[in-house]
């Protein structure tokens, strides 16, 4: 996207919303900014109607204050808690149908290709864990078989709670929720260990307590996409409404889950990804 | 890529010469992708669509098409479809039957999303029980997705309606899905004489920008932009946002006409309509209506025909017209629904004149007898 596209023109400034005005005038494109810079520039997420304490609303914050290139980033969507906060997201994104986002983001990233074969368009998939892992998991599997060049990141707040916490695939085994009245009868689902046997050339899992791993990841995983094959990152966001706990202890619940190994952190990267990853960051770390 | 020359879509449907083909269905479907300017098409197999989608894959091989791609379902493919028609390009695909439904949902969104999406259906029988035969029972599914619909006779009109249906969906005010339904095996797999352009010219190509609704790729504005944002807070404003956005889809199928009548010649077509019987049909049923015409004035009954090649927008105005003062009006399809009887009957002043039959389904072929003995019954 280039710069004028985006300027207000002359007179125009004082209808144009406040928000708009603000993310034309110290907004995040074309700078190389990072969730270390939170607080000093115009986020790309005007407010949020998600609730006190949501993982999602402070993962979704640290992935867009992460994105390596958000002027030419079009994210892909669906329904979900998250899919909430689109509607306030100042980059181009979809929310098309429960379940089809790597699907779309698939013919997407194409589209972009053809169109703009000289210019680097990021396509990157957010969606929550019953979109990623039950009702699109076969999409989401054949996007990484056919190497779609796609970013892909699970919100995982382990629950459909957007519609009043029902168990899904991500649940703990044992947890009682909405319709696992008994708790829950088979493991959480192994994404990560999936996506790496299915042809992801960088998979993650994380938690936003530590938001300058989380950018680390997500920048890889965006990056390795645009010049490997597909990615996958997994991202902890727990539930304070359905789970049942103060907004207050997110943060700590996150730490806990990380300290007693049930929510492990880890990164699986292939030789040809782990060689561009070193180019990328090594360059950096000269600078 | 294959060099071909961009002419005005005018002239590739009326004064190129044409050569004559003894092509099938699937191969004619080839034959207009050919000069169709698609920029992608998306495959997926199901009988009797299959051999279509892979002869697109063919002329992919060949130069004709950018990029092609096979996904893995229908709902997949779809999906993809609408994902690179909001990244601004040209797409195609097809699918039938139990394929459809299982598209199903994708289909109200791509409406509703404004996208100019083009998509064959090679109609078939949909389970239980198991069949792969003709059928066109998917169409009554079909009628309220908000898509426009146009219903292929034979190959030449597969052909003409896949390249006319690119520039009319495409139209700024438009600018919705069109479907150009087929009966499958009887049109797609058999041979048939098609008058083709030549394979050097091509459709001008479609320009994104000309949407009225934001290209999904950070080159226009609104940045800050959703496809499709919710309207679904429980307040007065979201209702009426949605009430008037879904009105705005039939608003926009309803201006189509204009363009049907452009390159297609109008919404119906009329043979010898001063009769007091008429027989309203779509598809291969209008061929078989021909011909059981041609045997009733053997007898010395008159009987016109009119062919509906447009279903959405379905041409209420002339049917109501032309049914005026027809004595019967016999309605002969190929599903058990009775879609189209349904349509006419809610079109026509006086439905006791509508004869609701003969109907056929589950494979089974329409011999023009059975048009007749209805022809005969109406003209006692």
């Amino acid at each position: 996207m280039s710069k004028s596209m985006f300027t207000i023109s002359p007179g125009f400034e004082e209808i144009m919303p406040a928000e708009y005005r603000e993310l034309v005038e110290h907004g995040p494109f074309g700078k190389e900014l990072g969730v270390s810079d939170l607080g000093t520039y115009k986020e790309l997420l005007e407010e949020h109607p998600l609730c006190a304490g949501c993982g999602l609303a402070l993962s979704l914050r640290l992935i867009l204050a992460s994105l390596p290139n958000p002027a030419d980033t079009v994210i892909v969507g669906t329904t979900g808690c998250n899919s909430l906060a689109f509607p306030q997201v100042a980059v181009h994104n979809i929310h098309s149908l429960f379940g089809n986002q790597n699907a779309v983001a698939s013919g997407l990233k194409r589209a972009l290709k053809l169109r703009f074969p000289d210019k680097v368009k990021d396509v990157v998939v957010v969606a929550g864990d019953g979109a990623t892992a039950d009702i699109g998991l076969d999409m989401v599997m054949h996007s990484w078989f056919r190497r779609e060049n796609i970013t892909t990141i699970m919100l995982d707040n382990e629950a459909y709670a957007n519609t009043g916490g029902q168990e899904s695939g991500m649940s703990m085994e044992g947890t009682v929720l909405n319709m696992a009245p008994k708790g829950k009868k088979f493991p959480k689902i192994s994404l990560p260990e999936i996506a790496r046997e299915t042809g992801c050339d960088y998979v993650a899992a994380t938690t936003p307590a530590n938001p300058k791993r989380l950018e680390r990841m997500i920048r890889r995983a965006v990056l390795v996409a645009r010049e490997t094959g597909p990615t996958y990152v997994q991202i902890f966001c727990p539930c304070p409404t359905n789970y049942k706990f103060k907004p207050s202890e997110a943060k700590k619940r996150t730490r806990d889950r990380e300290k007693d190994g049930s929510y492990r952190i880890r990164e699986y990267i292939t030789p040809q990804a782990q060689e561009l990853i070193n180019r990328i960051e090594g360059v950096k770390s000269d600078e | 890529m294959i060099e071909q020359r961009v002419v005005d879509p005018e002239y590739l449907f009326f004064s190129a010469e044409r050569e004559k083909r003894f092509i099938t269905g699937s191969e004619a479907v080839k034959e207009a992708i050919k000069r169709a300017n698609i920029d992608m098409a998306v495959s997926y197999p199901i009988t009797p669509q299959s051999e279509s989608m892979h002869l697109v894959g063919d002329i992919y091989a060949e130069g004709y098409i950018p990029e092609y791609f096979r996904g893995e379902n229908e709902f997949a493919v779809m999906s993809a479809v609408a994902g690179a028609s909001m990244g601004g390009v040209r797409i195609f695909t097809a699918t039938g039957g139990p394929g459809t439904l299982r598209a199903f949902e994708t289909f109200p969104t791509w409406a509703g999303a404004r996208l100019p999406i083009v998509c064959a259906f090679m109609t078939r029988g949909v389970n239980s029980p198991l069949t792969i035969q003709p059928d066109t029972i998917e169409m009554a599914f079909m009628l309220d997705t908000g898509i426009m619909m146009f219903h292929a006779e034979n190959a030449q009109d597969l052909h003409d309606m896949i390249l006319k249906a690119f520039m009319i969906a495409e139209k700024t005010d438009i600018h919705i899905p069109a479907g150009v339904f087929v009966d499958g095996f009887f049109v797609t797999h058999t041979r048939d004489y098609v008058d083709i352009a030549p394979e050097d010219i091509k459709l001008p190509p479609y320009n994104p920008y000309s949407a009225p609704v934001p290209v999904m790729d950070m080159e226009n504005v609104p940045v800050r932009q959703m496809r499709d944002p919710f309207v679904m807070k429980s307040n007065f404003i979201s209702y009426a946002a949605h009430a008037s956005w879904q009105q705005e889809i039939l608003a926009a199928a309803e201006r189509a006409r204009k363009y049907i009548d452009k390159y297609m010649g109008g919404l119906l077509e009329m043979e010898n309509e001063g009769a007091d019987i008429l027989i309203i049909a779509s598809g291969t049923a209008v061929s078989q209506s021909r011909e059981a015409i041609a045997m009733a004035r053997q007898e010395g009954i008159d009987a016109g025909l009119i062919k509906i090649k447009s279903i959405r927008p379905f041409p209420k105005n002339e049917i109501m017209e032309i049914t005026r003062k027809a004595k019967a009006i016999i309605v002969p399809e190929f599903n058990r629904a009775g879609w189209l009887c349904r349509e006419v009957k809610s079109t026509v002043a006086d439905t006791t004149k509508v004869v609701g039959g003969p109907r056929v389904f589950g494979g089974m072929t329409m011999p023009p007898e059975l048009i007749l003995a209805e022809i005969r019954r109406c003209s006692e």
